[in-house]
């Protein structure tokens, strides 16, 4: 065997190696950190953490079921935000958008997509919670809202352009108009993407503790309404964390793998109602 | 530079001679049609006149210009940007480029390349076009269904599974769903685009016999490569070449007594 051919199976089996170890490194942070959360959590989790109130600093006992509640207000509130805007400007920009304007619009995005989440809550702090001159579900639900909509308005735009033109063409043939050719053709035909995308926002903001911080805030209590502030899970794990208390901790271990859970929930069960609407259609 | 070699050209009518009542046999006409992709020029001053209740064929080697020329006949070339076509088309003496284009497709229908059913049930498929030009009511909508699967030979392999996905069937049973769905909306010109290039022969025999059985429905024109499906099927043909119209007659004539050498050329299979 020449020292050429040599030298190249010993970089074959090298770069192999390497890659194969950052796959696996990859793979094992994510485990690790699902492990922790379940055993510690696990471990705390009872079934008083989803019925009771939390009780102040020196009881044991307790649970979150106002911030379970809570996150799941703010997080309706954010999809009815963010999902129309985000959908409406997905299919703009795939179907109807010009050149120029687009790039603007794409451009715009993922600038906004960039923008800290803490940055989001100063805005919602100043343009909900200052002129209602208190703490909000409301102004927390907008913050998580105007979060989602650039994750939605990409993912959609990905989804519809994956859809091929003889399609479209199809209906157009028809002398089906542009907006019905999307709303009867197209944009069923991207669900399964458009969904994806939409739990994928979801997903992110649900975890999202910094711009509830100051627009939210928290809430040791049942919310007494749209206007009032909300107790939910991250800004309780994050306030229960950074506490002295080894029982807070605990709780703050569980809140954790609740949130997850939630989400996990959500999106398993968003991607089984696609499929199974696509499988009834396929009969 | 416009051949009109057929003994359907008649004089043409300018302007002016709009007075002169627009004749029956002829359902479509091109006339000093030019088209641009962009700075490019794809056809050159196309005449052609499409007989009525005819099946014509366009043949030609491959970007030849005459998908192109179909895709102008009902305005699907607006897909693309910067396609620009210049001259004279009209349907039934109208304009088609300031008829509503959603209107003019709906007169001129067609079939595409690749079999291309929606992502819906066999039935909601061919209810498509129905439900979205208002031509059913719910109750007349199933028989309206099943009559345009019967015109598309297509009714007795399907009957059972109706509310299957339209991609549970072989390829040339979704082309002839595509050809059904057409169909429903009852066009006046069905353009057909190498309609059983994707079909294997027994599949590609099924629909020339089809198209053969629908010219009383409809004026069709084809796009084909296969010289034996425009030989076997066609009444008329027109033999494109380099964006230019060569030649266009009586197919019998183009085969048997082609009037240019390109077209003698093409047909001996000497380039293509």
């Amino acid at each position: 065997m020449s020292l050429r051919s040599r030298w190249r199976k010993i970089m074959n089996v090298v770069m192999l190696s390497l890659t194969g170890l950052c796959a696996l490194f990859t793979v094992s942070v994510l485990f690790f950190i699902l492990g922790y959360l379940a055993w510690y959590g696990g471990k705390s989790l009872n079934w008083a953490f989803f019925t009771k109130l939390p009780v102040p600093v020196g009881e044991t006992g307790g649970g979150m079921a106002n911030a379970i509640v809570g996150s799941g207000k703010l997080l309706l509130l954010a999809s009815l935000v963010g999902v129309p805007f985000g959908l409406l400007g997905g299919v703009y920009l795939s179907e109807f958008g010009g050149q120029t304007f687009s790039f603007f619009v794409r451009y715009t995005t993922d600038l906004l997509n960039g923008v800290p989440s803490i940055v989001m809550g100063i805005f919602a702090y100043t343009v909900v919670v200052l002129p209602m001159k208190h703490f909000s579900t409301l102004a927390g639900g907008m913050a998580l809202g105007v979060m989602m909509v650039p994750i939605a308005v990409r993912t959609t735009e990905e989804s519809l352009r994956a859809v091929p033109l003889v399609l479209r063409e199809g209906a157009f043939a028809l002398g089906a108009s542009k907006w019905r050719t999307v709303a009867t053709v197209v944009m069923p035909a991207a669900m399964r993407g458009i969904v994806t995308g939409v739990m994928l926002a979801l997903a992110r903001v649900a975890g999202e503790a910094a711009p509830l911080l100051f627009t939210a805030f928290g809430n040791a209590f049942w919310s007494s309404g749209w206007d009032q502030p909300i107790a939910s899970l991250p800004v309780m794990i994050y306030t229960y964390a950074i506490s002295a208390y080894d029982d807070w901790h605990r709780q703050a271990w569980a809140a954790g793998l609740v949130l997850l859970a939630l989400v996990l929930v959500a999106n398993v069960g968003g991607r089984f109602i696609v499929s199974r609407g696509i499988a009834l259609r396929r009969g | 530079m416009v051949m009109k070699t057929s003994e359907e050209s008649r004089p043409t009518e300018s302007a002016a001679g709009a007075a002169t009542p627009w004749p029956a046999d002829i359902k479509m006409r091109a006339a000093g049609l030019d088209f641009y992709y962009g700075g490019k020029q794809a056809l050159h001053t196309i005449g052609l006149a499409v007989p009525t209740g005819r099946i014509t064929a366009l043949i030609g080697p491959s970007g030849c210009g005459k998908t192109t020329f179909l895709r102008i006949l009902n305005r699907m070339y607006e897909t693309v940007p910067h396609a620009r076509p210049e001259g004279e088309v009209l349907l039934d003496g109208e304009d088609i480029f300031s008829l509503d284009v959603v209107n003019l497709r709906r007169r001129v229908g067609m079939v595409f390349q690749k079999p291309n059913p929606f992502p819906k049930s066999i039935f909601d498929n061919i209810a498509y076009g129905l439900r979205i030009n208002g031509m059913a009511s719910r109750r007349t909508l199933a028989e309206l269904v099943e009559k345009s699967l019967r015109r598309a030979a297509l009714w007795d392999e399907v009957k059972d599974q109706l509310h299957k996905s339209a991609y549970a069937i072989s390829g040339g049973q979704q082309q002839r769903l595509c050809i059904a769905r057409a169909l429903a909306v009852e066009p006046e010109v069905l353009l057909l685009d190498e309609p059983c290039s994707a079909l294997d022969p027994i599949a590609t025999a099924k629909i020339e016999e089809l198209l053969f059985n629908l010219k009383d429905l409809c004026t069709m024109l084809i796009v084909t490569h296969n010289m034996q499906q425009a030989a076997r099927g066609a009444d008329y043909t027109g033999f494109f070449l380099m964006g230019r119209l060569i030649e266009f007659n009586k197919t019998a004539m183009i085969f048997k007594t082609p009037a240019r050498k390109e077209t003698e050329d093409y047909i001996t299979g000497r380039f293509g």
